[in-house]
């Protein structure tokens, strides 16, 4: 074994750093959000659970919690079929163009979304989508989309597409031979992607802040104006349940990506 | 096979096409063509102080992750797998949480009455509570934090295909580590460079949750600068021409890395 030379052990600490320095603001919300204090006090003085009740009775949180659930669970609806369907295409078709729509769903990583936020404001306000659901559904389903199309794109890669053939050389017609061979063996990651579409709206607030308003307001846009003005430990409450669901989902999408497929 | 992209790219041209576009019409088009709106962004004041303090900021933040993100690559790299496993998970479990989530640990860290301050005052360090937040240094290590995923996972993919053997033949040639890290190493690490600089850039060039909520007013990001000129001024015009000018930054950016490495490179992760 080989003695560790100044330079590795530098390495090591320097990396300890770092990661302690990515994981400890993650690690910091749940016992404030378990605090009995009404400021922040590090360590808390005793426990309590009074700023989840907080959240649970206050009919304002509740409401945008179930916006941003609908919103949530519409947005995979939709982008979960658009994106498979649209991946599909893109690994199977030899079109030139092909490409360039491969790119052109992959935009919204591409432009800043603060761009994107202020310019379906102003088509929203033209058509008077501003503050509905389904004008808040739509911009998510755009959002979601290219973790669908990435997701699946990935899965189809290690698919071999001769199966199918074979499907449809047994008399079975393309559709058919989709969802009887394909679709089974692309399930994980067709699956993973409709999860990080899930997460992407749950999370999404840039967006949110320009179009959503009165009954229709999600969560984060909500825990924005209130972070704006002072600071609530409810917020933390709140933040421990959405990092806790958010996780539960990954790891959810890591256990079934890991089965195969 | 058109008809099946057709709902996901309807959904793409309605929702991102077709705004983005309406953005550039309308900073040229108010009751007939102008280039006002242009020209007010380019001479005056508040306009160019915002774009070089988001670049200064953008620039600051990207060296900043480049230099904690390539030792934490590094170490991924060159431990066994299991190991690495962990550590790559702990770089991307943050990426899970959400923005807005991170955004209030870290006003609950840095404040005056925050952990930080809290823990320096009980062990004696500062007498007063420091200024941790509610200005650029929050903004940055804020800012950083959520953009260090992006730099560590294009190192490490592009790290993990340099040949270990290359390194063995560096040493058995007699090169010390040190050299053959800076004359073998660390030239073939530069593409993984480049792809994560660019991402972390771009992405901070856009940034507006962040500086927002810990910049305290002082530190106006153009992100800022867009959404004050629509929701405080109904400046709509120069919202849209701040909007195009940093959305020709950043294409311009895309366009030029993109002549050194393949944009699927850079846009691979997550």
């Amino acid at each position: 074994m080989t003695r560790l030379s100044p330079a590795r052990i530098a390495l090591y600490v320097i990396s300890a750093l770092v990661l302690v320095y990515l994981i400890l603001p993650v690690l910091i919300i749940a016992p404030i959000s378990f605090s009995s204090a009404r400021f922040l006090t590090f360590p808390p003085p005793s426990f309590s659970t009074r700023w989840y009740q907080q959240y649970f009775a206050n009919p304002a949180w509740m409401q945008a919690t179930r916006v941003t659930l609908t919103i949530a669970f519409l947005t995979v609806l939709i982008a979960t079929p658009c994106g498979v369907a649209a991946a599909y295409a893109i690994s199977q078709s030899r079109l030139r163009i092909m490409r360039v729509i491969h790119m052109a769903l992959l935009l919204p990583l591409v432009v800043p979304i603060i761009i994107t936020a202020v310019g379906i404001f102003f088509v929203y306000a033209r058509v008077g989508l501003v503050a509905t659901l389904p004008g808040l559904v739509l911009a998510n389903v755009m959002l979601g989309l290219p973790y669908v199309v990435i997701s699946v794109l990935a899965g189809l890669q290690s698919f071999d597409p001769a199966q199918e053939m074979v499907a449809r050389s047994l008399g079975m017609n393309r559709l058919r031979s989709f969802f009887a061979v394909t679709l089974p063996q692309i399930k994980s990651s067709v699956v993973a992607g409709g999860i990080f579409a899930f997460i992407s709206a749950m999370d999404e607030t840039i967006v949110a802040l320009f179009i959503s308003g009165g009954q229709y307001q999600p969560l984060t846009k909500r825990m924005f104006t209130a972070l704006r003005d002072e600071i609530d430990p409810t917020i933390a409450a709140i933040s421990t349940l959405m990092t806790a669901a958010s996780f539960m989902l990954v790891l959810l999408a890591s256990a079934r990506q890991k089965k195969g497929g | 096979m058109l008809a099946l992209v057709s709902p996901a790219l309807l959904v793409i041209l309605a929702l991102i096409v077709l705004p983005v576009g309406w953005l550039a019409w309308q900073s040229i088009y108010h009751d007939g063509f102008t280039l006002e709106n242009y020209r007010r962004v380019f001479t005056e004041d508040i306009y160019w102080r915002s774009f070089a303090l988001t670049f200064e900021i953008s620039l600051a933040v990207t060296v900043i992750a480049l230099l904690l993100g390539y030792p934490v690559a590094y170490l991924a790299n060159s431990v066994p797998k299991g190991w690495s496993i962990l550590i790559l998970s702990l770089v991307v479990l943050p990426f899970w949480t959400s923005v807005l989530v991170r955004a209030y640990a870290w006003l609950a860290l840095l404040q005056r009455t925050g952990v930080i301050n809290q823990l320096l005052r009980y062990l004696d360090v500062v007498g007063e509570p420091l200024a941790l937040v509610h200005n650029t240094f929050g903004t940055v290590v804020a800012t950083v934090h959520i953009l260090l995923p992006f730099m560590v996972l294009p190192l490490y993919a592009t790290m993990q295909k340099i040949p270990g053997d290359l390194m063995q033949a560096g040493a058995s040639l007699g090169a010390s580590p040190t050299l053959t890290f800076m004359r073998v190493f660390l030239p073939l690490s530069l593409p993984g460079v480049l792809a994560g600089c660019t991402m972390v850039f771009v992405l901070c060039l856009g940034f507006y949750i962040t500086p927002e909520l810990l910049g305290g007013g002082r530190t106006v990001m153009v992100s800022m600068l867009v959404s004050r000129n629509v929701e405080l001024y109904n400046q709509f015009g120069a919202a849209s021409a701040v909007a195009v000018v940093l959305l020709l930054c950043v294409l311009a950016i895309f366009f030029a890395v993109s002549r050194f490495i393949s944009l699927d490179r850079i846009l691979g992760q997550k």
